[in-house]
């Protein structure tokens, strides 16, 4: 019988020719992604050498990738002190995959990944986050786990107890409409299958609206699959993939062709026309309340944030550019902008995108999560409203229960901030 | 014979359990203070210790989606409450059967604050409405983590096995 491509790469991972949905496996890790999160992992290591005799060592210190994003520069004591403690586990492991606070290579986890050529198809990566389902947009396979099942795999190198998931077949043909982007696609998404609608599922997205997509707006897709509950996105491997990796993330290796057997056999099939959609709004306070932007058009917005692991990357801070180009953002909205990584700042830098988006009125934000998760850089008074290319609009998200989070595409919040309400890009 | 302290709906976020910018505290002897920090009528009863361990938690569907911060199974784990819902966000279902919190899926679960619940074999028993539910049972290989006493000690086996 026919294999998706998860059921492929976990039977390479296990050495098994053939793996069915349900099986459970402990697959070899190629990729072990932690960020600041990476002090409750070490702690959770040493508690399992706890009375062994053993010497606490990780099982492959090549293997393992420590990024610093979530909290940078550190917002208080507790996390300095943290970052600290990871700074020597890292020392003293022999950890080289150390991307510490810097703008030579720091930046988000889940740009970073992609962007150094971390992630390759085929691969098993597991990471302390629940976005990581991002790096299946290279064709791996790409989760989120916690802290302590992270400090078990340091300790054996492999996932324990991970059952095949079954696969969803996501469709997606049609040229997307101006001022339609991959955002509104896995909104709209969302909001049809729900919160939970791909539950302990794997998402693999197909048809001719992903093979003429980049591997940026593929990133953006397997981003937000955790928004719909699913274990992973996924996209098979194609010449665009082959592209970044080669010319965007310097991997000089061959790489896995991956694609699903023609006979894989899926869970379902979600069938989208991209040419019919337009832009999609997620409103609070759950990411699957999905309108069109014809339905919450005119909401009066308090701060707009344009960046994150789903947003932050090249592209969006052109399109948001070229929106803003010679405009003025409205006086009554204050506009954050957080590039994903240190070299995507430089290389707006360069194509003047940051020079543009500065002149707007915007404040641009070290590289970094930001304010997305309601830590630091950009909380929400009581009863202010955001308007975020981010992927989260919980209650409280951004700091504060008695705010609201309006999710969007780089294009409707660039619009957006002109006015200081949400505008349909289409119409400026 | 426990209680419902606290009745939820569906999509209840780690946000919500354990808001973000506590996730600099890590040690599971810290995190139970922010449990639920949002809901401060519920977070202080809980923090004055109203709240006898073995309360029970009801919620609808998808319990703990988003985030994969562990310190909201912790959280919760340390006040010992045990949460029934319909269903649970796949991580987080994950990180309390590492830890050791007590999770039920019942998928039909009828249940009010203040019901007496008890659990018996296979079943949730509303003793309040006299009326029992069905427990979807969690599958053998997570077992034998609740088995082994949480993923930790569960590591532990494999690894002096392996040596």
């Amino acid at each position: 019988m026919g294999m998706t491509m998860v059921q492929k790469i976990l039977a390479r991972a296990t050495g098994l020719k053939e793996v069915n949905v349900g099986d459970v496996l402990e697959p070899k890790v190629d990729v072990a992604m932690s960020h600041e999160n990476a002090a409750l992992v070490i702690n959770q290591f040493y508690e399992i050498y706890k009375g062994t005799n053993l010497e606490p060592k990780v099982f492959d210190p090549e293997k393992i990738v420590i990024i610093f994003d979530h909290r940078v520069p550190a917002e208080s004591s507790k996390t300095a002190t943290n970052q600290k403690k990871i700074r020597e586990f890292v020392r003293m492991q022999g950890i080289k995959n150390f991307h510490d606070i810097n703008s030579i290579d720091g930046g988000i986890c889940h740009q970073i990944l992609p962007e150094y050529g971390y992630v390759r198809p085929g691969y098993v990566v597991v990471g302390t986050d629940s976005h990581t389902t991002t790096h299946g947009a290279l064709g791996a396979f790409a989760f989120g786990i916690g802290a302590t099942e992270m400090a078990s795999i340091w300790a054996l190198g492999v996932a324990l107890n991970i059952e095949v998931p079954p696969t969803i077949k996501v469709v997606v043909n049609g040229k997307l409409p101006k001022y339609v982007l991959p955002k509104d696609i896995i909104l709209h998404l969302i909001g049809k299958i729900t919160a939970e609608g791909a539950n302990f599922k794997v998402l693999e997205f197909h048809g001719d609206t992903i093979k003429n997509m980049n591997v940026s707006g593929r990133l953006v897709l397997c981003n937000m699959s955790v928004e719909a509950g699913a274990t992973s996105g996924i996209v098979p491997v194609d010449e665009e993939t082959l592209r970044y990796l080669k010319e965007e993330a310097g991997v000089k290796e061959n790489i896995n062709k991956l694609t699903p057997d023609p006979d894989a056999v899926y869970d379902s099939v979600v069938e989208i026309d991209a040419s019919k959609l337009v832009p999609q709004i997620a409103c609070p306070h759950s990411v699957d309340n999905v309108k069109p932007v014809n339905e919450v058009e005119g909401k009066k917005i308090d701060q707009i944030v344009i960046g994150s692991c789903t947003n932050g990357r090249l592209d969006d801070l052109e399109i948001a550019a070229n929106i803003l180009k010679g405009k003025k953002i409205s006086k009554s909205v204050r506009m954050l902008v957080f590039p994903a990584s240190w070299r995507i700042y430089k290389n707006a830098l360069k194509k003047g995108y940051i020079g543009i988006l500065v002149d707007a009125g915007a404040v641009i934000m070290n590289p970094g999560c930001g304010c997305c998760l309601g830590v630091h850089q950009g909380a929400l008074g009581d009863g202010e409203v955001a308007l975020s290319t981010t992927n989260r609009n919980f209650k409280g998200r951004m700091g504060n229960p008695n705010s609201e989070i309006y999710l969007c595409s780089p294009a409707v919040a660039a619009a957006s901030a002109i006015k200081g309400e949400i505008t349909d890009p289409r119409k400026i | 014979m426990s209680r419902v302290v606290l009745k939820l709906g569906n999509d209840i976020s780690t946000d919500i359990i354990y808001p973000g910018r506590y996730m600099a505290t890590v040690l599971p002897t810290e995190t139970p203070q922010y449990a639920f920090a949002d809901n401060k009528e519920f977070n202080k009863k809980l923090n004055n210790k109203e709240i006898p361990p073995g309360s029970i938690i009801v919620a609808g569907e998808n319990f703990g989606c988003g985030s994969s911060r562990e310190q909201a199974a912790s959280t919760l784990k340390g006040h010992e409450l045990v949460i029934i819902a319909k269903s649970f966000a796949r991580i987080f279902l994950q990180n309390a059967i590492n830890l050791g919190l007590k999770v039920i899926i019942c998928p039909e679960i009828e249940a009010d604050e203040g019901d007496e619940i008890e659990i018996i074999e296979g079943f949730v028993f509303n003793k309040t409405k006299n009326k029992k539910f069905q427990i979807t049972p969690l599958p053998k290989t997570r077992q034998s983590i609740i088995d082994a006493g949480g993923l930790i000690a569960y590591t532990r086996k494999r690894l002096i096995e392996k040596t």
